[in-house]
C-alpha cells in the first residue's frame, strides 16, 4: 500500500522512469546540481573548480589526438611532435591546444588553492576535500612531468635528468631507485616509452577518480562561502539552507560566463603566444635531445619554478631535495596549522591578511628565481624568499592565534 | 545444539576465512608484486647496451679531451699537460674530499693524487653528482678568482678540479665518478670493464 502512495507524485512510465528503476540518474542529479544548495555569494574567485575541470576535459581529449600521432621512442619522439606540427592537419593546433592546458591547468589550480586559503576551505569541516586536492595537485605534476619528457628537447631530458636525480639523493636507496625509475643507467628510450605510459594511462585515471572523489567529499559536506560561515546551520522549513541556492541552474549559468571568458584568454595565448616567451614552452626545447651537452641555462617549465628556486637556494644535495619536498608537502597540513577563529580573510585580523599577502609575493618572486640562473643575488634572493615561505606555514599556529578577528556574522553577507 | 542455532551463522568460522583468506592475499600480492617491479630494472637489451666502449687515445694532443657516452652517459677523458698534472696539489684545502675517501666515486685503482690509472689520462663521468647536468670543461687558470682550470656545472653552479675532484660550498656532495676502465693497449682504453687491470 505505501509503496503504491509513494509513486502517485512521479510521473507514471516513461523513459526516465524506466531508467531510474534501474540506476538512480534522477536522484544523482538532484543530490549533485539541481537541490545541491551552495552559498548565494559565491565571487570571482568560485569559479576556477570548474575551469579547472574544462581544462582537464580539454587534456584528455586532445590528448588522445596527439598519442594517435605521436611516437614514444627516442629515435621517433621529436620528429612526431615535428610531423605533428607540420603534416597533420590542424596538428599544430591540437598540440598548442594541449601545451597551453598544460600552462593553464597550474594557472587555474594555483589560483583555485589560493581561494582555499582565502576563505579557509580548508577548515574543519572540509579537510578531507583539502587533503584530497592536494593529492590532485601532487598527481597532476607527476603528469606534467612526465608529459614533459615525450617531446624529447633538450630540456626534456636535462630537466628530467635533474628531477630524477633528486631522488638519488634520498640516502641508502637512492642510486637504486633511479635506476628502476630510469629502468636505465642513463635517461634513454626505455624511459621515454614508461614515461609515455604514466602519462596517458596510470595518471590521467588516477586524476579522474581523485577529481571524482574530490566532488563527492565536496557535496558531503557543503561549499564554503566568501564568509566563511556553515550555511546548513540556518536552514527554512523545508530544510533547504536559507543562504543557498541551487547549484544547477544558477550557478551553471554563471559558470558558464567564466567559462567563455577564460576560453577567450586560452585562445588568445594559444594562436597568439603559444610558447609565451619561453615559459610556457622553452626555447632549449625545440631543439632534440643531446645527452652530451647540457643548456646553457636550465630551468623547469615556469609552474615548477618556485619550488626549484627552493632546492637551489641550498648548497647541498640532499637539504636542497628535503627542502623542496618540505616546500611541496607543507600545504597539506594547513586545516591544522591554522588555528583562528574564523575561516575567511574577511573577518581575520592584520596579521594573517598580511602574511598571506607576503606568501602570494613570495611564491610569485620564488617563481621568478627558479627561471633565472643560480648566481650571486638570485640565489641570495632566493634563500631569504625561501625563509618567508616556509615561515609562513610553520609559524601559522602562532600567529593566527593571537591575530585578533572580528566577529563572523550569522548569515552571509553581500559587498557592494 | 538447539533449533536456533542451525540458522545463526558461525562466526568464528567467518572469522577463520577472512584471516586465512587475508594472509594467502598478502603474500600472493606480494609474490605478484616481484614481476611487475622486476620488469621496471634495465632489461637484458639495456644491460647489453650497457657494453664496455673502446676509445682510442693515439691521435690525443696534450690538453685535448674527447666525450664519449658509456651506457647513454657522458665521459670525459682528458689528456692532462705536465702543467695540468703540476697544479693538481695546489688548491687541496678547497676541496671536500682531496683524497678520494667515498669509495663510490672511483674504483681502487683511481684512489690516487690523479685519481686515474695514468696521471695523463683523466677519465671521469660527465655527470655532475648534484642532480646530473654535463659539466663544462673550463681550463684556463685565472689565479684572480682561485681558479686552476677544471670543469663547472652551469645548472647549479657546482665546481670541480682538473682531477674531477669537488670544490667546497657547492651544491654537488662528491667528486666526478671515476668509471671503471682499462687501458687495453697503450693508445686504447676500455670504458666500463677493468678485470684484469693493474
Amino acid at each position: 500500500m505505501a509503496k503504491i502512495e509513494a509513486e502517485v507524485g512521479k510521473p507514471q512510465g516513461g523513459f526516465m522512469k524506466w531508467i531510474d528503476d534501474r540506476f538512480p540518474f534522477t536522484e544523482t542529479m538532484k543530490y549533485h546540481a539541481t537541490e545541491y544548495y551552495a552559498s548565494k555569494n559565491f565571487n570571482f574567485w568560485y569559479v576556477f573548480g570548474v575551469l579547472a575541470f574544462v581544462v582537464l576535459f580539454i587534456q584528455l581529449f586532445t590528448g588522445i589526438f596527439l598519442a594517435m600521432n605521436y611516437k614514444p621512442s627516442a629515435a621517433d619522439a621529436f620528429a612526431s611532435v615535428e610531423y605533428i606540427m607540420r603534416d597533420v592537419e590542424w596538428g599544430w593546433l591540437i598540440r598548442y591546444m594541449h601545451s597551453t592546458g598544460g600552462s593553464f591547468f597550474f594557472i587555474v589550480v594555483y589560483l583555485h588553492m589560493f581561494r582555499a586559503m582565502l576563505y579557509g576551505s580548508y577548515r574543519k569541516p572540509r579537510e578531507l576535500i583539502w587533503l584530497i586536492g592536494m593529492l590532485i595537485f601532487f598527481v597532476l605534476m607527476a603528469e606534467a612531468f612526465a608529459g614533459y619528457l615525450l617531446p624529447w628537447g633538450q630540456m626534456s631530458y636535462w630537466g628530467a635528468q635533474v628531477i630524477i636525480s633528486l631522488f638519488g639523493a634520498i640516502p641508502g636507496i637512492g642510486e637504486a631507485l633511479v635506476e628502476i625509475i630510469r629502468g636505465d643507467y642513463s635517461i634513454s628510450d626505455i624511459t621515454l616509452n614508461r614515461f609515455f605510459a604514466l602519462h596517458v594511462v596510470l595518471l590521467p585515471l588516477a586524476l579522474i577518480g581523485l577529481v571524482f572523489v574530490h566532488i563527492v567529499a565536496l557535496h558531503e559536506v557543503g561549499s564554503n562561502n566568501p564568509d566563511g560561515i556553515e550555511i546548513k546551520e540556518h536552514k527554512g522549513p523545508d530544510g533547504i539552507p536559507l543562504d543557498g541556492i541551487a547549484f544547477h541552474p544558477y550557478h551553471t549559468s554563471k559558470d558558464l560566463v567564466a567559462i567563455i571568458i577564460f576560453l577567450i584568454i586560452f585562445a588568445a595565448v594559444m594562436f597568439f603566444a603559444p610558447d609565451m616567451g619561453g615559459y610556457f614552452l622553452e626555447h632549449a626545447n625545440f631543439e632534440p635531445a643531446n645527452m652530451t651537452a647540457t643548456p646553457e641555462h636550465i630551468a623547469p617549465v615556469w609552474y615548477f619554478t618556485p619550488f626549484y628556486a627552493i632546492l637551489r637556494a641550498v648548497p647541498d644535495k640532499l637539504w636542497g631535495a628535503v627542502l623542496m619536498a618540505g616546500a611541496v608537502l607543507l600545504p597539506v597540513f594547513l586545516p591544522w596549522l591554522d588555528r583562528a577563529r574564523v575561516k575567511s580573510i574577511r573577518y581575520r585580523g592584520w596579521i594573517y591578511k598580511s602574511a598571506l599577502t607576503i606568501f602570494a609575493i613570495t611564491f610569485l618572486v620564488l617563481g621568478y628565481l627558479g627561471t633565472m640562473p643560480a648566481e650571486g643575488v638570485y640565489v641570495n634572493a632566493a634563500r631569504i624568499f625561501t625563509a618567508l615561505y616556509f615561515a609562513f606555514f610553520l609559524l601559522m599556529p602562532y600567529y593566527t592565534t593571537v591575530d585578533k578577528t572580528k566577529p563572523v556574522p550569522d548569515r552571509v553577507v553581500y559587498h557592494g | 545444539m538447539s533449533e536456533d542455532d542451525v540458522d545463526r551463522p558461525d562466526h568464528k568460522r567467518r572469522h577463520f576465512l577472512v584471516v586465512a583468506t587475508a594472509v594467502t592475499g598478502v603474500a600472493g600480492i606480494g609474490a605478484a608484486a616481484v614481476p611487475f617491479l622486476s620488469s621496471l630494472k634495465p632489461s637484458a637489451r639495456a644491460q647489453a647496451l650497457g657494453a664496455p666502449v673502446e676509445v682510442a687515445i693515439s691521435s690525443m694532443q696534450p690538453g685535448e679531451m674527447v666525450r664519449v657516452l658509456w651506457r647513454g652517459r657522458l665521459v670525459f677523458v682528458l689528456r692532462r699537460t705536465q702543467a695540468m698534472l703540476e697544479r693538481l696539489p695546489d688548491n687541496l684545502e678547497d676541496l671536500r674530499d682531496p683524497d678520494s675517501e667515498v669509495v663510490e666515486q672511483q674504483p681502487v685503482y683511481a684512489v690516487n693524487e690523479f685519481r686515474s690509472v695514468k696521471p695523463e689520462f683523466l677519465v671521469v663521468e660527465g655527470s655532475c653528482t648534484h642532480l646530473g647536468c654535463a659539466p663544462l670543461e673550463d681550463f684556463e687558470v685565472r689565479p684572480g678568482e682561485n681558479w686552476g682550470g677544471g670543469f663547472f656545472c652551469p645548472c647549479h653552479g657546482s665546481k670541480f678540479d682538473l682531477a674531477g675532484r669537488v670544490y667546497k660550498g657547492v651544491p654537488a656532495p662528491t667528486n666526478l665518478r671515476v668509471p671503471p676502465y682499462r687501458f687495453v693497449r697503450d693508445d686504447l682504453i676500455l670504458i666500463g670493464q677493468d678485470t684484469g687491470a693493474a
